[in-house]
Formats: structure tokens, sequence, C-alpha cells
């Protein structure tokens, strides 16, 4: 599992855009923001943290459909699916490497994006903490919705349009956190919340992934 | 289990032909029924009952309303049925039925989305709030298109009847899931469970209800939506069983020609 872990998380990192490219994405979605509703600091204050939760999530959505398919074309999953390592652990260790690839970066980076966004000074740690919580969800959600769509030609635009919807309670409560966070209010309900998703996502959906890609591997 | 035993269980109807003919059997029975609780409902409904005294004539948009947003559901809950007895039991029939209930489902949603809307307007003052219920069915409506999707861009039928059975099992979690975290992340202007509530069907329950002049004719109608939506799926059924022979068919005269 480990060495499936460290070779996935190679790949991401010389096969370049792995690491980098959801980040960028994400201050490129934060940076437009502003263009869109304009630039007055108390509005872009009130909105920030789900700006930053939607970034996230989208930068997360983007490198999805790359998550199973490159693995899919060239054989691999099929050697996976014969070693002695359950299926159901191979998918877990491909979210996890997308998830150290992908969503850590973004709760790292999420602070700086929120100066941008005249995030209040609260709100900077709840956010953090939130994303932390949030994101292994959005990275295990986004793993079924990839076995799922993974023997698929056009895949991509069906990912999304499988895997949004599931993200709905996870943002929810997220965004939840990181607004009441901002606002200086109590934020241990959505918090609990977001922790019991993301727990119940990782020790339930490896299952249905595992299941889903036995049958578009059979 | 013996043969004899068999034949009267449930089961038997997982054998295509029997379910062909059982289904061309009842299918004029349930079409008409449907038909007339929803003319006999519908007419009684806009034409024979008094206007509510606060909300007018616009109350009556309440016996479309509320049957499709029942059946939306309920449809939702027919697939997962469905689903699992594909995954579990294998019977063609089954994942076929799932495929053939989703886009009436579809239509569903959009019907009790829609009249909600027209009727939001006048009361409400507002086409669309992100009222929790209103964002749950706008949900709902995602899900079925996505599971629509998925079953239209795999062309083995049963890779797709599977994975889609999978994505229904694990939708139902989410959007139940959903339906609560909307709740919580906002409360809304639409009233509770007024209709079905025990208690308020025999009148023993005091609080707010809809009144027994509206009851009668919006029972006759959700009966109607039952009948028609049982008249469709077995309908749609029937033709997805076909499309399959025909398929099977032209697969076998070009493998022998």
């Amino acid at each position: 599992m480990i060495a499936l872990l460290f070779r996935d998380l190679k790949l991401a990192m010389r096969a370049g855009g792995g690491f980098g490219l959801g980040l960028v994405f994400f201050l490129i979605v934060t940076t437009l923001v502003p263009f869109a509703v304009g630039p007055q600091s108390d509005l872009l204050a009130s909105i920030a943290p789900g700006v930053l939760w939607l970034g996230a999530l989208l930068a997360c959505l983007l490198s999805l459909d790359r998550l199973l398919a490159l693995d899919w074309e060239d054989g691999t999953l099929d050697l996976l699916a014969t070693a002695p390592l359950p299926l159901e652990a191979v998918v877990s260790v491909k979210a996890l490497a997308h998830w150290i690839t992908t969503g850590l970066p973004l709760v790292l980076a999420a602070p700086v994006f929120g100066v941008l966004l005249n995030l209040p000074g609260p709100g900077f740690f709840w956010l953090v903490v939130s994303l932390a919580v949030g994101t292994p969800a959005l990275s295990v959600v986004g793993t079924f919705g990839a076995a799922l769509t993974v023997g698929l030609k056009r895949g991509g635009l069906l990912l999304s349009l499988l895997v949004l919807p599931l993200y709905v309670p996870t943002l929810i409560f997220g965004a939840e956190v990181a607004r009441r966070g901002a606002q200086g209010m109590e934020t241990g309900t959505p918090l609990l919340m977001l922790g019991g998703i993301t727990l119940a996502t990782i020790a339930l959906l490896p299952f249905a992934s595992a299941a889903v890609l036995r049958v578009n591997l059979r | 289990m013996s043969i004899a035993a068999k034949a009267n269980t449930i089961w038997q109807y997982a054998n295509p032909k029997k379910f062909l003919a059982t289904s061309e059997r009842v299918l004029p029975f349930f079409w008409a029924t449907a038909a007339i609780c929803l003319v006999v409902g519908l007419v009684w409904g806009f034409f024979f009952t008094p206007d509510d005294f606060r909300q007018g004539s616009t109350v009556k948009i309440i016996y479309l309303h509320v049957p499709s947003a029942l059946m939306a559901i309920n449809c939702w809950l027919m697939m997962l049925v469905t689903s699992l007895v594909w995954l579990v039991r294998r019977h063609h029939v089954s994942a076929l039925a799932a495929r053939a209930a989703a886009p009436i489902g579809v239509v569903m949603t959009l019907i009790a989305l829609v009249t909600g809307a027209i009727w939001g307007q006048p009361m409400w003052g507002t086409w669309w709030a992100w009222d929790p219920r209103l964002t749950s069915f706008l949900i709902l409506f995602l899900f079925y298109l996505g599971y629509i999707a998925l079953w239209e861009a795999i062309e083995d039928p049963d890779t797709a009847a599977d994975l889609t059975s999978v994505l229904c099992l694990v939708g139902s979690v989410f959007a139940i899931l959903s339906r609560y975290a909307v709740n919580f992340w906002n409360q809304g202007l639409h009233q509770g469970a007024s209709v079905m509530r025990a208690g308020a069907v025999t009148g023993t329950d005091t609080t707010e209800k809809v009144s027994n002049v509206f009851f009668y004719p919006l029972f006759l109608c959700i009966i109607g939506f039952v009948l028609l939506f049982i008249a469709l799926v077995l309908y749609r059924t029937g033709t997805e069983i076909r499309a399959r022979r025909i398929r099977a068919l032209l697969a076998r005269e070009r493998a022998g020609a």
C-alpha cells in the first residue's frame, strides 16, 4: 500500500500539473470573483468563506478525471486488480494520494487566498480547519465518481455531473463552519457534522468504489 | 423451493415473457383507472371546491403539486428497490424497470418544481427561494439527471445496470444526507407536512392541516398519479424489454450473415 502511495505521489510530482494545477486554478477562481461581484471589501468579506470553499471544491473536481484514467489506459489498474492487495485498499490509497496532491495544498494555501478576499480575522483558523476536515471527503467521493466513469471515453463532463450533487452535504457543512467562524459564531455543530461525513465516506465509500471498479474492469 | 411454490412468488415476473404477458393484461386497467381518478379528481378540485379564504384560487395548484412531488420521491424509492433486486438477484427486468422509471421521476420532479414556482409567485412573492424543501428537490433533480446520463453513456447494458445501481444506492444515502444538511443550512417558507400526517386524515389532529374539502379531490389525484406512474413504468419497461430483444435479434442476424 505504501509503495503504491509513493508511486502515485511521485507520478503526480514528476508528471507536472498534479500539485500545481489545482492551486493555480484555485488562485484564478479567487482572482475572478472580485471582477464578477465588485471590489467592495465588506461584500467580499461576507462571501469569502463560501467562495473559498467553492473554489477548493472545483479545484478538487478538476483533477479527478486523471485520478484513475491514466492507470486505466496503461493497464496498471488490471495489474492492481489481480494483485494480492484488495481493490478497496487500492482505491483508498488512490484517494489518499489525490488528497495529498490536491486537498492538502489547498488547505495550506487557503489563508493566502483569504487575504485576497478580505476574510475577517477569526475566519482564517476556521477556514483552514474546515478545509482540512472536509477535503478528504471530497477526494473519497471523487474517487467513487472517477471509478464510475473510468471506462468511458468522454467521462469528464459526466464525472462532474455525477460528483457535484454528492458534494452538496460536504459543501454545506464546510462552508457553514467557515462562515460561522468568520462571523465569530459557535462552530461546533457543523464541524462535527462535517467530520462525521468525512469519516463515514472514508469508511464506506471505498467499498462502493471498488465494486464499480470491478464492474468496469470486467 | 419447488416449482409449484415458485410460481406464486413475485419473482416469476423476472421472466421477461411472463412480465410482458401480465403487464399487457393489466395495463388497460391501470390506464383507465388512472385516467378516471385524474379526470374526476382534477375536475372536482378545479371547479367544485371553494377558493381558500386567504390563498384564493391559487390553492388549486395543490392538486398537481402535491401528487407530483410525492411521486418524484417514491419513484426514486422504487428505483432504489429495483436496483437492489438487480444487484442481489440479477433479474434483468428489474434493472430495466429502474431505467424506465428514471425519466418519469425527472418529469415528476420538474412538475413539482414548476407548479411550486407558479404557486410561490403569488403566495410568497417570489418564484424561487432557497428554502430547504425547494432546494432538496432541486438536488433530487440533479441526482436524476446524473443517473440518466450514466445510463446513456455506457454501451454495455449489464455494465450500465451495475454501475447505475451502485450509483442509485450511494446517491440515495447522499440525497438523504443533503436533505438534512439543507434543513440545517436554511429555515424556509414552505409549510410542513400537512396532507399525509397521521391524525390529519382521521381528524384527531387539530393543528394546521389541509381541510377535508380540499383533501378528498387531492386524495383522488394522488391515487391517480400513483396509478399513472405504475402504468407508465410497466409500459416503458415493456418497451425497454422489446428494445433489448430487437438488439439481440439484430446481433444474431449479423453474426449469422
